[in-house]
C-alpha cells in the first residue's frame, strides 16, 4: 500500500508536469488544428532558462526560498512566452493558408533548430540543478512524501485551476474559446483571431515552461534532448483528454503521469517509456476523439 | 464515337424501373437532424432533380447515397441491392458515379489523369504486373487512356487532356468532374451542384450535356439551384426543407404548390 | 523527358558509376551511405510521397529488416544477401499490421502513431525483445556479402552492390509511378474522398503503399547490416525517419530523381562541412522550416502527366 501511495503521487508529480505541457499543444491545436511540435522544446527551454536564471541570480539565496522561486517562475513564464511568440511569427505564421503538411514539416524543423541551439549553447551532457531544497520529507497523514512532490503537485493543480478560470470566465478567455470552435464566424464575431493566436502561443508555452522548471527541480538533471520525449507524452496526454479541449488536458496529463508511474513500477521499468506509446496508439484506435473530445463529422 | 444511346429521348411508361430506392433515410449530426425520413425513388433513365433551400440536407442526402455517410435510419436500395454499410469505393464499382459541391479534383494531377480514376476500379493490373510490365498490362493500360480521352472529348476537355486541373477554368473543372464520373461507366450519375459557380453561356453548355449523358441511357440526380436548368433538364423533382420531404412531382406541378413556394421558389421562381 | 534534362541524368549516372575510380575510400563509404538512404527515401517515398501519408516511422520497417537479416544471418548461417527477400517480407508484413488499425487516421494523427511505433520498436529491440535481439549493444558477427563467389569488402565493392539496388529501385518505381497501382497512390494523396468517390479502394492502397515502402526499407536493412557487420538499436532512432522524412519532402514528395538529389544534400553536404558538424542538425531544421515558408512542394516538385505517353495523347482525335 505504501509503495502504491508513494507511485502514485509520484504519478501525479509528473502527471502535473505533463499537464501543463499538453495544455499548450492542445491550446494551439484547438485553435489553428496544427501540432505544435517544437512545444516540448519550449519546455526544454524552460528547464534550461530556469537553471541559468537560478544559479546566475541566486534568486532563492536573496529573496528566500518562496519569493525566489515565485520570482523565478515567472521569469521562465515570460521568457518562454516570448519565444513561443518568436516561433508562431518566424515559422507558423507565414504558413497559416498552406497544406497541413507544410505546418508540420516547419514545426519539427523548428523543434530541431530549437533543440540543437540548446545544443550548442551548453553542451550535449546533462546539466545539473542545484539543490535548493533540503531533502526533506512531508508527513502526510503517515506517508512521508518528497517535499518537492507535493510542491509540484500543488503547483500546476493550481495553474491549471488559474487557467481554467481564466479561459470560462475572462473575455478574453471567451475569445479562445470562440476562435477554437469556428475561426471564421469567430471573426465575424469581431474579435482578432491573431490576437488570439498570439496569446495561445504566450501562454501555452509559459505553462510549458514552468513545467520544464520542475523537472529540474525535481529530478535535478536535464538534457537538451529532454522535450521530445515529454513533448511526446504530454502530446499523447493531451489527445487521451480530447484534443483542443483544455480540462481535458489536465485530465490527459495526470492520468498518464499514473499510468505510467504504476507501469513502471508493477510491470516493468524498461518499457516505461514504450507504455505512453501504447496508450497513445491505443486511444487513437479506440476512440481518436479522447476521453472528453466530442464527435465532429467530416464536412465533404 | 460514344457508345449506342439505348434510350433516345422521352421514357416510355413501360420501363419505369426503380433504380434507386430511398426509403426512410434518416440522418442526425448531434443533436441537428440534417436528414428526416427521406423517402423517393429514382427511375431508370430519368433525370431527377434535389431541390430545397440551403441547409436542407440536400448534399447529406448524397452523402448518404454514396455511402461517404451512414445512415442512422432508413435503407438505400440500388437495382435491388442495399447499399447499407457498403463503402462508398464498392458503390462507386455497384454503378453510382457522383461529382462533389465544392469541386474535388486530384489538383496537381493533370485533366487526363483525373479521368483515368475513374476508370481504375475495372482495370485489374496490380504491382506485379506494373513492375514486370507485362503485355496484358499494357493494353489494359492503353484501353483506360482511350476511354479516358473519349470521355474528355464527350464533355469538350479533350484539348485540355494535358493541363494541370487546377489550371482549368472553373466551368471546366466541373465539366472535367462529369467526365471523371462517367468513366465508371454508371448507371446513375448524382451531380451535386453541377451549375455553381458557372455563367449563363457555360449553364447552357451544361443542360445540353446533361440531356447528352441522358441519351446515353444514364440516370441522372441532381441538386441545382439555377432554377432554369432544373425547369429545363429535370423531370422529376423532390423538394426538401429542414432535412425533410414537402413535394415531389413534375416540375410544372412543383412549382405550383404552394408549400414549395413558401418555402423555397417563392423568391426565386421568376428570376 | 526533355533532352537536357535527359542529358543531366546520363551525366550524373556515369559520372557516379565511375565514382569510386576517382574518390578514396572514405568518400566512396559517404556515397555509400547516400545510396542507402536514398534507397531508404524511395522508400518512404511511396508512401509519403506518392501516397501522401504522414509516415514518421520509417526507421522502424527499416530495423526490422536489418534485425531480421541478422539474426538469420548468425544464427543460423544463412548468407546475408540470401536473407534479402525474407527481411524485406518481414519488414512489409510488420507494416501492414502496424498500419492496418491507424492508417486512417487523419495526417497528424497518423505522423505521431507512426513517431509512436517507431518508439516502441527501438525500446522493444533495447529490451531483447524474444532474447534475440542482444538489447542495446545490438547483434555482432554478420558476415559478408558474398555474390557470386566474390566477397563483397571494400568501400568501393559495397557501393556498387548498394548503387546497383538503387539503380534497379529507380527502374522499378519509374514502372509503378506510371501504372494503375502508381496512380492510384497519388489520388490518394491529392484528395481521399474523391478518390474513393471515383471507385478506388483507399483503404487497400494505403496499407499496399505501407506495405511494400516497408518492404523496401527492409531490404535496405539486410545491406545496412551487411555492410555495417555489426547493428544495435541506436542505428533506428527517430532522428533517422526525421532525416528520411526530410529528404522526401526536400526533394518534392513523389519525385524520384528529387529524392535522390535530396539525399546527396542531406547526407553528403554535412561531409563537406565537417567542421561544423554538430551545428548539422541545427542547419536541418533551419532548412525545414525556410523550405516550408518560401518553397514548399520541394526542390522537384511531383507533377502530373510527367510520364504520360504524349504522342498517345495527340496523336488520336
Amino acid at each position: 500500500m505504501e509503495e502504491f501511495l508513494q507511485q502514485l503521487t509520484n504519478g501525479l508529480a509528473v502527471g502535473g508536469i505533463y499537464a501543463l505541457i499538453a495544455l499548450g499543444y492542445t491550446m494551439v491545436y484547438g485553435v489553428l488544428k496544427l501540432i505544435n511540435f517544437a512545444h516540448g522544446d519550449l519546455f526544454t527551454y524552460g528547464a534550461y532558462l530556469g537553471l541559468t536564471l537560478l544559479t546566475s541570480l541566486a534568486l532563492t539565496d536573496r529573496l528566500g526560498f518562496a519569493l525566489g522561486m515565485l520570482v523565478l517562475v515567472l521569469m521562465v513564464m515570460g521568457l518562454v512566452a516570448v519565444l513561443g511568440a518568436i516561433l508562431e511569427r518566424a515559422a507558423y505564421r507565414p504558413l497559416r493558408e498552406s497544406p497541413r503538411l507544410s505546418a508540420v514539416v516547419s514545426a519539427l524543423g523548428a523543434s530541431i533548430f530549437l533543440q540543437n541551439a540548446l545544443m550548442l549553447l551548453y553542451g550535449a551532457r546533462f546539466q545539473v540543478y542545484p539543490n535548493i531544497l533540503p531533502a526533506t520529507t512531508l508527513n502526510l497523514f503517515g506517508l512521508y512524501l518528497p517535499l518537492m512532490r507535493v510542491l509540484i503537485v500543488l503547483a500546476s493543480v493550481l495553474m491549471m485551476a488559474a487557467l481554467y478560470l481564466f479561459i470560462q470566465k475572462t473575455r478574453i478567455g471567451a475569445a479562445i474559446r470562440a476562435a477554437a470552435i469556428d475561426q471564421g464566424a469567430a471573426r465575424l464575431m469581431g474579435i482578432d483571431v491573431n490576437r488570439v493566436i498570439l496569446l495561445v502561443f504566450l501562454m501555452g508555452p509559459a505553462l510549458g515552461g514552468t513545467a520544464g522548471l520542475m523537472v529540474g527541480l525535481y529530478y535535478g538533471q536535464i538534457n537538451f534532448t529532454m522535450g521530445w520525449v515529454y513533448g511526446m507524452k504530454a502530446f499523447t496526454a493531451a489527445i487521451l483528454g480530447g484534443i483542443g479541449n483544455i480540462p481535458g488536458a489536465m485530465v490527459g496529463g495526470l492520468l498518464l503521469g499514473v499510468i505510467e508511474a504504476l507501469g513502471a513500477a508493477y510491470i516493468s521499468i524498461a518499457w516505461k517509456d514504450a507504455i505512453a506509446f501504447l496508450v497513445l496508439i491505443l486511444i487513437l484506435i479506440v476512440r481518436p476523439t479522447g476521453l472528453l473530445g466530442e464527435r465532429v463529422a467530416d464536412k465533404i | 464515337m460514344m457508345e449506342a444511346p439505348s434510350v433516345v429521348s422521352g421514357r416510355p411508361a413501360a420501363t419505369t424501373t426503380p433504380l434507386l430506392t430511398l426509403q426512410g433515410l434518416t440522418k442526425t449530426f448531434g443533436g441537428l437532424t440534417a436528414v428526416d425520413a427521406v423517402s423517393f425513388v429514382v427511375e431508370e433513365g430519368s433525370v431527377m432533380g434535389l431541390i430545397g433551400p440551403n441547409g436542407a440536407g440536400k448534399t447529406t442526402v448524397f452523402n448518404l447515397i454514396t455511402g461517404n455517410y451512414r445512415p442512422d435510419r432508413g435503407r438505400i436500395e440500388f437495382a435491388g441491392t442495399s447499399l447499407t454499410g457498403l463503402r462508398t469505393h464498392r458503390i462507386i464499382s455497384l454503378g453510382i458515379a457522383r461529382t462533389f459541391q465544392n469541386i474535388r479534383l486530384f489538383q496537381r494531377l493533370t485533366v487526363l489523369e483525373n479521368v483515368l480514376a475513374g476508370c481504375h476500379y475495372r482495370m485489374r493490373g496490380g504491382i506485379l504486373a506494373a513492375l514486370l510490365r507485362l503485355p496484358s498490362q499494357r493494353r489494359e493500360e492503353n484501353d483506360a487512356m482511350g476511354r479516358a480521352l473519349k470521355e474528355l472529348e464527350f464533355v469538350g476537355l479533350r484539348q485540355q487532356a494535358l493541363t494541370l486541373a487546377k489550371n482549368l477554368a472553373y466551368g471546366d473543372q466541373r465539366r472535367l468532374e462529369i467526365a471523371r464520373a462517367l468513366a465508371t461507366r454508371p448507371r446513375l450519375l448524382v451531380l451535386d451542384e453541377p451549375a455553381g459557380g458557372m455563367n449563363e453561356q457555360e449553364t447552357e453548355a451544361l443542360i445540353g450535356l446533361i440531356a447528352r449523358i441522358r441519351e446515353r441511357g444514364i440516370t441522372i440526380l441532381l441538386i441545382e439551384h439555377d432554377m432554369r436548368l432544373v425547369m429545363r433538364a429535370c423531370e422529376e423533382l423532390v423538394v426538401l426543407e429542414n432535412g425533410g420531404k414537402i413535394a415531389e412531382g413534375a416540375p410544372e406541378q412543383v412549382r405550383r404548390d404552394p408549400k414549395v413556394i413558401e418555402a423555397y421558389l417563392g423568391t426565386e421562381d421568376e428570376a | 523527358m526533355k533532352h537536357g534534362k535527359l542529358f543531366a541524368v546520363v551525366l550524373a549516372a556515369a559520372l557516379l558509376a565511375t565514382a569510386p575510380l576517382f574518390l578514396n575510400a572514405y568518400q566512396v563509404d559517404v556515397l555509400n551511405s547516400i545510396g542507402l538512404y536514398g534507397l531508404l527515401a524511395l522508400g518512404l517515398n511511396l508512401i509519403l510521397g506518392e501516397a501522401g501519408l504522414f509516415n514518421m516511422g520509417h526507421a522502424a520497417f527499416y530495423a526490422v529488416g536489418a534485425y531480421t537479416a541478422a539474426i538469420l544471418n548468425t544464427r543460423y548461417q544463412i548468407p546475408i544477401l540470401w536473407t534479402l527477400p525474407l527481411s524485406g517480407l518481414v519488414a512489409g508484413v510488420f507494416a501492414l499490421v502496424v498500419a492496418r488499425p491507424v492508417v486512417h487516421l487523419r495526417g497528424d494523427y497518423l505522423l505521431i502513431v507512426t513517431i509512436g511505433v517507431g518508439e516502441i520498436v527501438r525500446i522493444a529491440l533495447v529490451n531483447d525483445l524474444f532474447g534475440m535481439t542482444g538489447g542495446a549493444n545490438g547483434i555482432f558477427g554478420i558476415s559478408r556479402p558474398n555474390l557470386f563467389g566474390i566477397v563483397i569488402r571494400r568501400p568501393q565493392e559495397f557501393f556498387y552492390l548498394i548503387w546497383g539496388c538503387v539503380a534497379l529501385t529507380i527502374f522499378l518505381f519509374l514502372r509503378l509511378k506510371q501504372s494503375r497501382f502508381g496512380r492510384a497512390l497519388n489520388y490518394l494523396r491529392e484528395d481521399e474522398v474523391a478518390a474513393e468517390g471515383s471507385g478506388i479502394n483507399t483503404a487497400y492502397y494505403k496499407l499496399a503503399a505501407f506495405g511494400l515502402g516497408a518492404a523496401w526499407a527492409g531490404m535496405a536493412g539486410t545491406l545496412f547490416a551487411a555492410k555495417m557487420t555489426i547493428i544495435s538499436p541506436e542505428s533506428f532512432n527517430f532522428w533517422e525517419s526525421v532525416v528520411l522524412f526530410m529528404i522526401v519532402i526536400l526533394g518534392g514528395a513523389g519525385n524520384i530523381v528529387g529524392v535522390l538529389l535530396a539525399a546527396f544534400l542531406v547526407i553528403g553536404l554535412p561531409e563537406l562541412f565537417r567542421e561544423f558538424a554538430s551545428a548539422r542538425m541545427l542547419v536541418f531544421g533551419l532548412v525545414m522550416v525556410v523550405m516550408m515558408v518560401f518553397r514548399p512542394q520541394g526542390l522537384l516538385p511531383a507533377g502530373g502527366g510527367r510520364f504520360l505517353p504524349a504522342t498517345l495523347v495527340r496523336g488520336r482525335g
